[in-house]
């Protein structure tokens, strides 16, 4: 009894084998969930790959044919598509750095104990359930506006000029309040993590003699490096697809100075009634965030991974 | 290697003051190790061992007395500071690295040049026989393995004093006898002063040198293993110390101050215990070891317990009877070839030396003359 317990609980992969052989027809179960998920993604990507390659303007809806490459090599010539492009990318990276950073030193004092701390923690995840478009008006007509707006107040009241921060720092605009929304979001998943660090570590590397720092550096970095992982995952998705709040505020203007990815898709289709420049467009986007999930995840993770080994 | 010095060491949680004594998790907690000893922390849950190692280690803020170590007052002193290696009853190895690196962690925090880290690891892993699992991470070790991580890991820095939180809880019985030798091997090859803590009196009593038995935040007596044991300083520790526990009876001294009687047990007290006639026609506990009990024919000596068999454990080497003498529940430990029966009428006796006694009040064992306490082997 004794020696079949120890030998069950020494193989880790016994319990998984034994599933496996007695186990129900797994496959045969998840097929309508797979199938499911693929219809719903497969559908959209072909018909947005199908008319990619269409001549399709809703002006000219009788002009349908093959079109080949054109919409590409329209998209491509477009001076517009490159600064939409380079737009996403300003605003990924630097949403991603001021939502995780300020999540993890917002996660990193909320873990700690003070009276009021439940409160505190659920007026600052607020910010996450409010609508993208409700945000954008908020910021435009409360906080940016240049007449009504408390920013400007606040800098009137200290003496200075008010900014217009919609015409002159666009960018800078949808890059707060996109942040001022997600931050929550890393703030959650990052608390959660840390909750989850085993206290008698934090002891063990105190008593190895770590400080602050080198206790932060050496165990809860590491720690959270599969969460941090899931959020900048998460939230690189989701900010290649920001749109309401740009919609809302800016309109992708000054000029293009604020048209992403999506929104130079909307304006494509929307405005200029192009299905198959738009669909080629929304390829590309597909394409980028595939880098993204591909490409700087894998190194993002590949960094904590030997972070946490040196 | 070093002396640690506890005086009057006590913690008071806030907020659980209202409550009078129970508040005080550790209370006028007083030691002074030799350098290089074996301590043990033995009491049951709850009874502050933990928190009392947890304040050497300066995890915990002792809210009362001093903690020295080699004479210097390490009670402001941050925990990193004190030069003290623990071992976690979970063991507290850091996942993401290897064997080689939980090991030489602390080493590269205090920026020791890398071939000395390398030697240092290399001998504390053939030390503990685990220098083929140094490239692994925890997870992919088993549970005894892990400890001798945690081991090797304390170990490696040569610190002051080694802390050891139940570090043998978490393994197998089989395993745990094992790495109980093997921690007393590498103690005394080391000489390093030790505290353990450990609610496992049979832990307590193979490993210490000497044995601070703890119940509700106080010490109840601090001795070596066989003093404890043949000398407890109260009924907790009497009861506490030794498989199976002492068997208790309430009786009466009788006017001579010799013979012990219950409703129907007698027990014949030493007759060289001079120190009794103070105690005569008072109400008594009288202790009695199991091991010590053994059948006899009525009515052929002074000392007798008779009772009804409830229950019989043959284990092979010896025989465990339980019986009921007076209300009181008695465990006799007998030869392995007794036979007997439940339902069986048992007559016990015991050599008048082997016997203990308490006060029925304050529970402290009466003193015991000079030449019973030094009858230790």
């Amino acid at each position: 009894m004794n020696t079949e317990a120890t030998a069950l609980s020494d193989s880790p992969d016994r319990g998984r084998k034994l599933h496996r052989r007695h186990g129900p027809p797994v496959k045969r179960l998840m097929a309508p969930a797979v199938i499911f998920l693929l219809v719903w993604m497969i559908v959209p990507l072909a018909m947005t790959i199908y008319y990619a390659f269409q001549n399709y303007n809703l002006m000219m809806p009788t002009m349908r044919g093959f079109a080949g490459w054109e919409n590409f090599s329209i998209l491509l010539n477009d001076p517009t598509f490159w600064s939409a492009l380079v737009n996403t990318l300003v605003l990924v990276g630097a949403c991603l750095i001021v939502t995780v950073g300020l999540g993890l030193v917002l996660a990193l004092l909320f873990n700690r104990t003070f009276i009021g701390r439940g409160i505190a923690r659920t007026l600052a995840i607020s910010p996450f359930f409010v609508m993208p478009v409700v945000t954008g008006l908020i910021f435009k007509n409360m906080l940016f506006h240049p007449v009504y707006g408390i920013f400007s107040w606040a800098m009137r009241t200290l003496g200075l000029e008010p900014i217009d921060w919609l015409a002159h720092y666009p960018m800078l605009s949808i890059i707060m309040m996109i942040s001022w929304e997600w931050t929550p979001f890393a703030l959650l998943i990052l608390l959660t993590g840390l909750q989850s660090l085993p206290e008698d570590q934090i002891e063990a590397v105190r008593l190895d003699g770590a400080n602050r720092w080198q206790e932060f550096r050496h165990i809860v970095i590491p720690h959270l490096g599969q969460v941090l992982y899931v959020v900048v995952m998460l939230e690189s998705i989701f900010f290649l697809t920001s749109f309401a709040e740009i919609y809302a505020t800016t309109s992708g203007g000054p000029g293009t100075a604020t048209t992403n990815l999506p929104y130079y898709i909307y304006l494509s289709a929307f405005f200029q009634y192009d299905i198959g420049l738009s669909s080629a467009a929304a390829i590309g986007a597909v394409v980028l965030a595939n880098i993204f999930a591909f490409f700087l995840i894998r190194f993002v993770a590949g960094n904590l991974n030997a972070g946490g080994q040196r | 290697m070093a002396v640690v010095e506890l005086n009057n060491v006590a913690k008071r949680y806030p907020g659980s003051g209202s409550k009078g004594a129970a508040a005080n998790a550790v209370d006028d907690f007083n030691l002074i190790t030799r350098d290089g000893e074996f301590i043990v922390l033995v009491g049951p849950s709850g009874c502050g061992k933990s928190t009392t190692m947890r304040m050497i280690a300066g995890l915990e803020a002792n809210t009362g007395g001093e903690i020295r170590i080699n004479g210097r007052d390490v009670s402001q002193v941050a925990a990193r500071d004190r030069d003290i290696a623990m071992v976690f009853q979970s063991y507290a190895l850091y996942p993401h690295m290897t064997v080689f690196d939980n090991m030489a962690f602390a080493l590269k925090l205090k920026k020791y040049p890398g071939e000395d880290i390398q030697k240092r690891v290399k001998e504390a892993a053939e030390v503990l026989g685990i220098t083929a699992l140094l490239d692994r991470k925890p997870r992919a070790l088993s549970g005894g393995q892990r400890q001798r991580v945690a081991l090797g890991r304390a170990i490696v820095r040569s610190p002051q004093v080694f802390l050891m939180d139940e570090p043998l809880s978490n393994l197998d019985a089989m395993l745990r006898v094992d790495m109980r030798a093997e921690i007393i091997k590498l103690h005394r090859k080391l000489k390093v002063t030790t505290f353990y803590v450990t609610h496992d009196q049979t832990e307590a009593m193979t490993m210490g040198e000497r044995i601070v038995v703890m119940k509700d935040g106080r010490i109840q007596q601090i001795d070596t293993p066989n003093t404890l044991y043949h000398c407890p300083a109260n009924l907790f520790v009497a009861g506490f110390i030794g498989t199976p526990s002492m068997n208790f009876l309430k009786m009466t001294l009788g006017q001579h101050g010799m013979m012990l009687t219950g409703p129907t047990a007698r027990l014949l007290a030493s007759p060289e215990r001079q120190d009794l006639s103070n105690h005569r026609g008072q109400t008594l506990w009288a202790g009695i070891r199991p091991e010590h009990l053994r059948p006899t024919d009525a009515d052929d000596c002074a000392a007798l317990l008779t009772g009804e068999v409830d229950v019989v454990e043959p284990l092979g080497a010896v025989t465990m009877v339980q019986m009921t003498v007076d209300g009181h529940r008695i465990t006799a430990q007998l030869d392995g070839d007794t036979r007997v029966s439940i339902g069986d009428t048992l007559t016990l006796t015991c050599d008048s030396d082997q016997l203990h006694l308490f006060d029925t009040e304050t529970e402290l064992a009466l003193p015991r003359t000079h030449a019973m306490s030094t009858t230790t082997v």
